[in-house]
């Protein structure tokens, strides 16, 4: 008895619209971002991530206008990301109703913006996306490196250096995603979440690669995730939240069901 | 106007719509305010104390907008009124949080840190925050219980815990590393580390229970 693990699907939204990129080629259409947040909410998921992918201005007011809806219907915590760089734009996600916004680029830009944000609002909503990459050689000792623009443009920054700073700027949370995995469906990085989990006192999100229930048991187990985050096995219906979390629990992991 | 007017206090520290629109979801007839009029709050029919962030951040704004003067006087007045999170820390007499900070002492007991070395039962160091869903025992019977089952999950997002000086005042508990209190009650008023909010169906019942509660234990 004690802290359940958390299982978190995570809705990609693009335009008003879920999506998802299969394995890097094309996009799939998931539907309305407030319907497919709260099927997850009835099926029992922990908590739901939203990451705003849209690009424009106009789209950026759409989403505000999603995050209240889904937080006027779903009653778990709501973590909002994409595209937060200031104090107003953290401001305007928590007054549409999120609990927790998530930084990434920004904070690589910017350190002090997030030891700033704790600050002004609590650690407790503030989470911090890494994008990590590994950058070692087989046979090496193994080495990551935190990625920014979607995994594209290398920073030089040592991902496990990077998170404990994080953690020690203010960040409640570390939501990390292997950019070598997301879309596979291989499985989390189980290295790298592992060695950043045992290195940062404050709870890791696993991120990228869930391709079965398995995947979701091994970053717990192996990978020592205190949540685990999922997008497409949920969307297409593949699996459902109830049976992740029922195969987790056959395997030993704790959780909420 | 509704004859169920709940208020929810506003000083300034963190997102209350989620509160209200979870209120407005139970209790259809219910009047939800988010306000910090202390007029509106004396004239309201419950009250709820929320409150998330640093407790020497919390506590100034409650100092400021004389809160500290106006809840024991809410709550005298019998009232149902529930403290969720640090908003039930702050109703305690002290917390260890920055340093040290003197809270409103409405209720005996001390906030205390989880700390850095929080083991769990196989030895593994525990993350702070204290995040996530844990099992709340119910160690006595509260009509804001009905309904839910004993031993049911809540959201809890925390670092500092309470530890009640009075065990008749204890109606729920969590372990994480160590026991603690998680839910007090003192006639009229309830008090909570937990989001209901944020605790789906348990957390609806409870808030449900609440904006029905008549303010007896």
């Amino acid at each position: 008895m004690g802290l359940a693990k958390r299982i978190i699907p995570c809705l990609d939204v693009d335009n008003g619209r879920v999506v998802k990129g299969v394995n890097f080629v094309g996009i799939r259409d998931a539907g309305d971002p407030v319907e497919v947040a709260k099927r997850y909410n009835e099926q029992g998921a922990d908590e739901i991530t939203f990451l705003d992918i849209t690009a424009t201005h106009e789209g950026r007011d759409t989403t505000v206008h999603t995050v209240e809806q889904i937080a006027s219907e779903v009653f778990i915590p709501l973590t909002v990301g994409g595209g937060i760089r200031t104090i107003e734009d953290i401001r305007i996600m928590l007054n549409a109703g999120a609990d927790k916004v998530s930084i990434n680029s920004a904070a690589v830009h910017n350190p002090d913006f997030v030891r700033e944000a704790s600050e002004r609002f609590g650690a407790q909503c503030i989470v911090v996306a890494i994008d990590a990459k590994r950058v070692s050689e087989e046979g090496e000792e193994p080495r990551w490196e935190i990625f920014t623009h979607g995994g594209r443009k290398p920073t030089g920054i040592d991902a496990v250096a990077w998170a404990k700073k994080m953690a020690d700027y203010g960040a409640g949370e570390i939501l990390l995603t292997s950019m070598d995995r997301d879309g596979t469906k291989n499985g989390f990085d189980l290295g790298v979440t592992r060695a950043i989990s045992d290195a940062v006192p404050v709870p890791v999100i696993a991120s990228g690669g869930v391709g079965n229930l398995q995947h979701l048991v091994d970053g717990v187990k192996a990978g020592r995730a205190d949540a685990v985050l999922a997008a497409s096995i949920f969307h297409f219906g593949e699996h459902s939240v109830p049976q992740a979390k029922q195969f987790m629990q056959d395997q030993g992991v704790e959780v909420r069901l | 106007m509704s004859d169920n007017r709940i208020a929810v206090i506003d000083y300034g520290m963190g997102n209350l719509h989620s509160v209200a629109s979870a209120l407005e979801h139970v209790g259809p007839n219910a009047e939800v305010v988010i306000t910090s009029d202390a007029e509106v709050i004396k004239a309201a029919d419950r009250v709820i104390f929320p409150g998330v962030g640093a407790i020497r951040d919390c506590m100034a704004e409650i100092r400021r907008l004389n809160f500290d003067q106006l809840m024991p006087e809410v709550i005298a007045s019998g009232k149902p009124v529930l403290g969720i999170c640090v908003g039930m820390q702050a109703l305690m007499n002290r917390s260890a949080e920055n340093g040290g900070v003197d809270c409103i002492g409405q209720l005996d007991g001390e906030v205390k840190f989880f700390g850095n070395e929080l083991r769990g039962t196989d030895g593994e160091l525990l993350k702070v925050p204290h995040m996530g869903w844990n099992q709340v025992v119910q160690t006595s019977d509260h009509p804001l219980w009905k309904g839910i089952e004993d031993g049911s999950r809540f959201y809890f997002v925390h670092s500092y815990y309470v530890s009640a000086a009075n065990p008749k005042e204890v109606v729920g508990r969590c372990d994480y590393g160590l026991p603690f209190d998680v839910a007090l009650s003192h006639n009229n008023l309830f008090a909570v580390q937990f989001h209901p909010e944020k605790s789906h169906t348990s957390g609806l019942q409870l808030l449900k229970n609440f904006v029905e509660w008549d303010g007896k234990a």
